[in-house]
């Protein structure tokens, strides 16, 4: 058995760089592939829906003339319901988060709920559509309404929120915990002045991106019966009504709606081509939204990296 | 003099029992109040429990209505799926064949993309790169899911009908292609983890004996995170079982039991879509047949799942 | 015993500077023969040096970014310095063979990780691979043992004889110089002993350094032992004179336990 040769052994060497640096460039390919899909998007949708970019766009009701639809009773709707969303979602799962990290007893009982949370967050979103549209709509009487879907979007990424503020929480030092408690604070006082807001840009971050999630999605909204065709605002607090009364401070709470993801399924879903240009307009607005959102979550995540030396 | 110290001395053990006791009153209102706050926190946590039971009773529920009138037999066997017309069929397997074979369309695109991204983050990739790359996956798996289906019909279809020239406008194919897309960051980040959990000390073993970046990776990094990597292909399955809006948006939604990626097909939750965007009275056989498809949806989910919570807990238990 | 005008020369540290990535220096200047067919052990206090300069001599350091290194490591017959930014880590490996802390063998057969470095040469001969797997186990007095499972996951094999397999998977490639990095620390003193008498036997076949914690083992398999402290290269002789006349103080110290 004869060893190698240098010459060889250089050969071989020389075949395994080849095929490293062939590997790298096909990484790089894949992760530009991705990019290439985001800038793709957005140019295809950024020059298709150039048209629609003007005020009118934002300022008119859906219409069945292409040319004068607009997205007012989306963005107006997306933005109402992200609002009961983020009301809903973000005391309870920071304080669910809180507890599971700062009260959870190690039993049987802290497990199932832990086990519970990381299957939630694989439910299909379509699922929680369901729930909604059987508990929500019909069994608690919501309706289609504002709040119906606020609640199930809530309920959709509560998990997100959770697992944000327990990686938040856990990444607080326990000298801060243990100094506060030394000083005579009550568990809940130690959460309230300390955990929590040292965890606040943790939280935060979690909360963008869970309601960037929600903002975007379409299924379990649809299944609750979300009207396509709004030519219409929910009612302002406290304006008068076409009945001639006057509107309740939560009146809008109960009203039907519609949201930017549904408006651009109902225009892409029309045969007429020139819908299409405003499904990419309204596509392109959401997509800034979106992005928006995740970019901020982003930078916000990065600077407390930076910022943060216990 | 005495009087004084006596009076004294009595006030003083006065204001002190009298301050003790407000301590312990104080501190007996602390704890109650603690104990409210406890509670609070615990129900919000509980909260979640809550949901699965909804979910599992709203399905269950509807579905037991569903069955009653419609055997199981014939749920999981009949080969139509028509619920609404009058002759009316109800094979789920019409539905299901259409979720498998756009399952199988994104996988065949995700599972090699994402591995090689994550197999380049986490043995080529230097911290510089790895800053980049994962802000964009993050960015890819953020866009919401309607955007990718009017990407999937209105420029994935054109340019994959011009390569196969008789693909219809629906297809499995372009929704399935796009899900792929979506899931890529997915899989590339749960695959990633896994790679990382495998300790440096059989990187180096490996690299000790002269052998390549690659070579490593394939030949030992990847064999020690296989069940790490088999759970990042399972769990994102489950992922595009439950897609929904980009399948209602290129894929069609007319029923058809196929196992051609070419053709155009209804899923699971394609069908729900379809028929929430109707008028259905509530406790109409309509109506529940969308809750026995979530129920079919919400098993196979949960299977999949099971089975990668399974697989990511054996890898964990290996480092 | 070992005559040292007799002796030739395998390699050699010249003026050996090491800093990690962000400029800590973990070695310096040091200046040190390795003998052929020899045992050479490193001994010193943890965070002496000790696993750093041995780490040396496969390149390891080049796995991460930010290290540097400063000065030589002549190797022979060919007198190549070892650390020269033209060669090639990998072809440095592929002539240094090396056995780690913790048994760390390959989620593979045991006979693929004796054939690991093999089939990272291109070897696809079957005869040829099995004659060396064979060979390389032999070697590391584990042939006997396994003979009848060679098709088993190297995991379900005990922690010795994991250590014994990874001895076989550096020799399989005929390595002019091995080396060792507290071989026995995670073992038990039975399976501490096989590793010592293997080590003691493999000297015929090839140089051997090896870092140790304990000092009789050093006491017990070496022929040359060096004592390192913060990174310096102290004291370096025959086995026998440093452990019974240690010219420097410092050694002294550390091996009548004063100190470490």
């Amino acid at each position: 058995m004869k060893p190698l040769t240098t010459e060889e052994i250089r050969a071989v060497i020389a075949r395994g760089k080849l095929k490293d640096t062939l590997f790298k460039a096909l990484g790089i390919l894949c992760l530009a592939f991705g990019l290439l899909v985001i800038v793709a998007l957005i140019l295809d949708m950024a020059i298709k829906g150039a048209d629609r970019f003007t005020l009118d766009f934002f300022l008119n009701f859906a219409s069945r003339r292409a040319t004068q639809a607009g997205i007012l009773s989306a963005w107006v709707g997306s933005l109402l319901v992200m609002f009961v969303t983020a009301l809903a979602a973000v005391p309870l799962g920071v304080a669910a988060g809180v507890y599971l990290e700062e009260y959870a007893p190690r039993n049987w009982m802290t497990q199932v709920i832990e086990i519970n949370i990381a299957n939630l967050a694989a439910v299909p979103s379509i699922v929680y559509g369901l729930l909604a549209l059987g508990i929500f709509v019909y069994q608690f009487g919501f309706g289609q309404s504002i709040l119906s879907a606020g609640l199930t979007l809530a309920l959709l990424i509560l998990p997100i929120i959770i697992v944000a503020t327990r990686e938040a929480i856990r990444a607080i030092p326990a000298m801060i915990r243990e100094g506060s408690m030394a000083v005579g604070a009550t568990r809940w006082q130690t959460c309230r002045y300390h955990i929590i807001p040292y965890a606040m840009p943790g939280i935060l971050t979690g909360v963008i991106i869970g309601l960037a999630r929600a903002i975007g999605e379409t299924a379990p909204i649809i299944t609750i019966g979300a009207l396509t065709f709004i030519a219409f605002l929910p009612p302002a607090p406290l304006t008068a009504l076409p009945d001639g009364g006057t509107a309740g401070l939560f009146d809008w709470v109960m009203a039907p709606f519609t949201v930017m993801p549904i408006q651009i399924f109902n225009w892409t879903s029309r045969p007429d081509p020139a819908f299409e240009i405003n499904a990419a307009a309204a596509g392109f607005v959401l997509m800034a939204m979106v992005l928006a959102m995740n970019a901020l979550a982003i930078w916000l995540r990065y600077r407390m990296r930076k910022n943060i030396k216990w | 003099m005495q009087t004084v110290s006596s009076t004294t001395g009595v006030q003083i053990s006065n204001t002190g029992s009298g301050y003790i006791s407000a301590r312990l009153s104080h501190n007996a209102m602390r704890h109650w109040n603690e104990r409210l706050i406890e509670t609070v926190l615990f129900l919000a946590a509980a909260l979640s429990v809550l949901t699965t039971l909804g979910i599992v009773y709203i399905l269950v529920s509807e579905s037991i209505h569903f069955f009653a009138r419609i055997s199981i037999v014939d749920f999981l066997t009949d080969t139509q799926w028509t619920p609404l017309f009058d002759d009316a069929h109800f094979g789920i397997m019409v539905l299901v064949s259409g979720t498998l074979v756009s399952s199988l369309v994104a996988l065949l695109v995700a599972i090699p993309v994402g591995t090689t991204i994550a197999i380049y983050l986490s043995e080529f990739a230097g911290s510089r790169v790895r800053e980049i790359a994962k802000p964009i996956l993050e960015l890819l798996g953020g866009i919401p899911t309607i955007v990718y289906g009017y990407f999937a019909l209105l420029v994935v279809t054109p340019i994959l009908q011009w390569a196969l020239p008789n693909l219809p406008g629906f297809s499995l194919l372009s929704a399935g292609f796009v899900m792929g897309i979506m899931i890529v960051p997915y899989i590339a980040s749960l695959s990633e983890d896994a790679m990382r959990a495998v300790p440096m000390s059989l990187r180096e073993g490996a690299y000790a004996m002269g052998s390549s970046r690659l070579y490593t990776a394939i030949h030992v990094v990847i064999p020690a995170a296989l069940s790490g990597l088999a759970a990042s292909y399972v769990l994102a399955v489950s992922r595009a079982v439950g897609e929904t809006m980009i399948l209602a948006v290129a894929a069609g939604m007319q029923p058809n039991l196929t196992w051609n990626p070419m053709e155009p097909a209804a899923t699971i939750t394609s069908y729900i879509v379809q028929v929430a965007l109707g008028d259905l009275p509530h406790g109409s056989i309509g109506y529940q047949t969308i809750f026995a498809a979530g129920l079919t949806l919400l098993l196979i989910t949960l299977m999949f799942n099971i089975v990668g919570q399974w697989l990511r807990a054996k890898y964990k238990e290996n480092y | 015993m070992p005559n040292t005008t007799q002796e030739r020369l395998k390699a050699e540290a010249r003026g050996l500077n090491f800093f990690y990535n962000g400029g800590i220096q973990a070695l310096k200047n040091i200046n040190m023969p390795i003998y052929d067919n020899r045992v050479t052990a490193l001994i010193g206090p943890s965070g002496c040096g000790k696993s750093t300069y041995l780490r040396s001599f496969n390149r390891m350091h080049d796995l991460y970014p930010g290290n540097r290194y400063e000065g030589e490591i002549r190797f022979y017959p060919d007198d190549t310095n070892l650390l020269a930014p033209e060669v090639d880590p990998i072809e440095v490996r592929m002539r240094v063979g090396m056995v780690f802390q913790k048994p760390n063998p390959f989620p593979k057969s045991i006979y693929e990780n004796v054939a690991y470095g093999l089939r990272v040469r291109g070897e696809r001969n079957r005869r040829m691979l099995d004659d060396k797997v064979e060979h390389a186990l032999r070697g590391a007095a584990l042939w006997d043992e396994v003979k009848d499972r060679l098709q088993d996951l190297a995991s379900n094999l005990s922690g010795g004889q994991q250590q014994r397999l990874c001895i076989a998977r550096a020799l399989a490639t005929d390595p002019e110089l091995l080396l060792f990095d507290e071989p026995t620390s995670a073992l038990d003193p039975i399976a501490t002993g096989a590793i010592e008498e293997l080590v003691h036997e493999l000297k015929k076949r090839v140089t051997i350094l090896i870092v140790t914690h304990n000092m009789q083992q050093a006491a017990r398999v070496s022929d040359y032992t060096a004592y390192m402290f913060l990174g310096e290269m102290i004291e370096f002789g025959k086995t026998d004179e440093i452990f019974i006349k240690p010219k420097d103080r410092r050694t002294e110290d550390y091996i009548t336990g004063r100190m470490g």
